[in-house]
């Protein structure tokens, strides 16, 4: 196995706050690498940094063994790295359709195309249909996107996702407000797309981490204190007195 | 899409009335009506250009009147300086000055662009404004060419075919400068090009996330629609033959804007019907009373508070929802 990502002595403070401290980690080739920890503990400072939204104070990023610590937020997509984001980020305004259409135009090269109507680009209306049909919201796909519920905005975050056929898919906790139910398909959807790509997930719903992680890193106050298979972590202690014992 | 909506039916009432109505009256001897009518075909489609950048892509621009005055400025200095020379017999100053007036203001939005597309919202809005007040007071200064007095436009531009003294003509041009400004800004919006942009405009983390550069599709958004106002510049230049620094005012500016969200963002129609109504009930309110423009105001904050979508959104709200 080789490593797609490797974030080496990361840091990243807020006024007198490290929100990152010296965080190091890798993510293996088609692994399901899950990061957990306490509210406030960096986990979407770490996932910003990754996807190029906020830049580090110092430490290195290397993706695929290139270095990407300082590149541009939408170059990084195009090397193959995509995120989700944990308050759901869509184009309301546009339908469903529309809005994984774009995700998939975003994979296909430059936009400066400005004649052939989009809505009429087969390529990209089917490769955006066919991604609705994985996530199960095919039927919504006329749907403008504001009128779907808040559990099928995370299937289409996912949708978004898998569009770019990306190597790396952070996702920044897919589980959020989402019901039982609605959480056991988000697990099902996920464990679909295990193994083809490596996957880096931050989440809340311990189950759901148990259930998919191939290695769980634990992270409080923006350092990680244990990096190891569920059964390791389940067993560790400091993790315990850090986390699951509050929990 | 076989079946046409009601706002693509109020499209085409709208511009077949534009292009009968006009040239009737003036053929029957009522030529105020088609004056009237060309003013507002070339501020439509400097509202149309507006619209591209301000409905489809969400950028406030404050500052458009400065591309129409360039625009303007771009027919009336060459004609300035060309005014004693013989012409000759091909007598095609147009098609040097419309291209200029073109070429100037793409770069003005190039250069303007690169700087003003940095920002994001209200600081958007105050730094277009403050590079169009820039341009004016730059007008001003020019006494050569009659700083705030103005300048007048002795000859119009000279086309092949065309003959801008023709009030006729010079309407035929502006009507179908404006339906080919109507049919381009559909065509690009609907293009992929302009998902982008109002992808952009809905939400633009989620599009450099996904691997868009949107700084760069705005700033080729920020020029065309800067080009395109250079062109109804210079048509107006060549309409009112007397230009001045006054029409590249910020207030100028808060016109358009106005005229479009009066007429509906993001809709073909909305930046024409906006302008329609726009200049024809001032001209209407201006015959009664000196004092119009606080009717005027009234009425148009009217339309801001109770017609949201604008007019457009108003006449195609079909009874008991919202189409």
């Amino acid at each position: 196995m080789s490593a797609v990502l490797k974030i080496r002595s990361l840091n990243k403070s807020f006024g007198g706050i490290k929100a990152t401290d010296d965080l190091t980690l890798s993510v293996e080739q088609g692994e399901l690498h899950a990061i957990i920890g306490p509210n406030g503990a960096g986990k979407t400072t770490l996932i910003s940094q990754l996807s190029g939204m906020q830049t580090p104070d110092s430490g290195a990023i290397r993706f695929r063994g290139r270095d990407i610590t300082r590149m541009a937020a939408h170059k990084r997509a195009h090397l193959g790295i995509t995120r989700s984001f944990q308050i759901t980020s869509l184009i309301m305004q546009m339908s469903v359709l529309d809005n994984i259409a774009l995700a998939v135009q975003a994979g296909e090269g430059h936009s400066f195309r400005f004649v052939r109507a989009a809505r009429r680009v087969a390529a990209l209306r089917d490769r955006a249909m066919a991604l609705l049909e994985r996530v199960g919201l095919a039927d919504k796909a006329d749907f403008p996107t504001v009128a779907l519920s808040h559990g099928e905005h995370r299937h289409m975050e996912i949708a978004i996702a898998l569009a770019s056929n990306a190597e790396l898919m952070l996702l920044d906790e897919p589980m959020a407000g989402l019901g039982t139910e609605e959480s056991a398909q988000m697990v099902e959807l996920l464990r679909g797309i295990k193994g083809q790509q490596s996957i880096l997930l931050i989440e809340h719903d311990m189950d759901a981490v148990f259930a998919l992680a191939d290695r769980i890193s634990v992270l409080v106050y923006g350092h990680i204190i244990a990096t190891g298979t569920p059964g390791e972590i389940r067993s560790n202690e400091a993790v315990q007195h850090a986390y699951l014992g509050e929990e | 899409m076989t079946k046409m909506t009601r706002r693509g039916w109020i499209t085409v009432i709208v511009m077949a009335l534009l292009a009968v109505l006009p040239p009737v009256f003036y053929l029957t001897g009522h030529a105020f009506y088609l004056d009237l009518a060309t003013r507002l075909s070339i501020l439509g489609i400097a509202t149309v250009s507006l619209n591209l950048v301000l409905g489809y892509g969400g950028m406030v621009s404050f500052g458009h009147a400065a591309f129409v005055g360039l625009g303007a400025y771009a027919v009336g200095i060459p004609a300035y300086h060309w005014l004693y020379y013989s012409t000759g017999d091909w007598a095609v100053s147009g098609l040097a000055q419309i291209p200029l007036a073109v070429g100037i203001t793409a770069l003005f939005a190039l250069l303007t662009g690169l700087v003003c597309l940095r920002t994001r919202g209200v600081y958007f809005i105050m730094i277009t404004m403050a590079f169009a007040q820039m341009v004016y007071y730059l007008i001003v200064s020019i006494e050569e060419y009659g700083g705030d007095d103005g300048l007048v436009i002795d000859t119009r531009s000279e086309l092949p075919l065309i003959n801008l003294d023709d009030p006729l003509h010079l309407y035929g041009l502006a009507y179908v400068s404006l339906v080919v400004a109507m049919l381009l800004v559909r065509m690009i919006v609907n293009s992929r090009f302009g998902m982008v942009l109002q992808g952009a405009k809905g939400n633009e983390e989620r599009m450099i996330t996904l691997g868009f550069n949107v700084y760069a599709y705005r700033l080729v958004a920020y020029v065309i629609s800067g080009a395109m106002c250079g062109y109804a510049g210079a048509l107006l230049g060549n309409f009112t033959t007397f230009i001045s620094p006054e029409m590249m005012d910020w207030s100028r500016s808060g016109e358009l804007m106005f005229m479009v969200i009066l007429g509906g963002t993001a809709t073909t129609i909305g930046p024409v019907l906006g302008a329609v109504v726009f200049i024809v009930i001032e001209e209407v309110l201006s015959s009664f009373t000196i004092y119009w423009h606080l009717p005027f105001g009234l009425m148009l904050m009217a339309v801001v508070l109770f017609a949201r979508g604008g007019l457009t959104g108003l006449l195609s709200r079909t009874k008991g929802g919202k189409e």
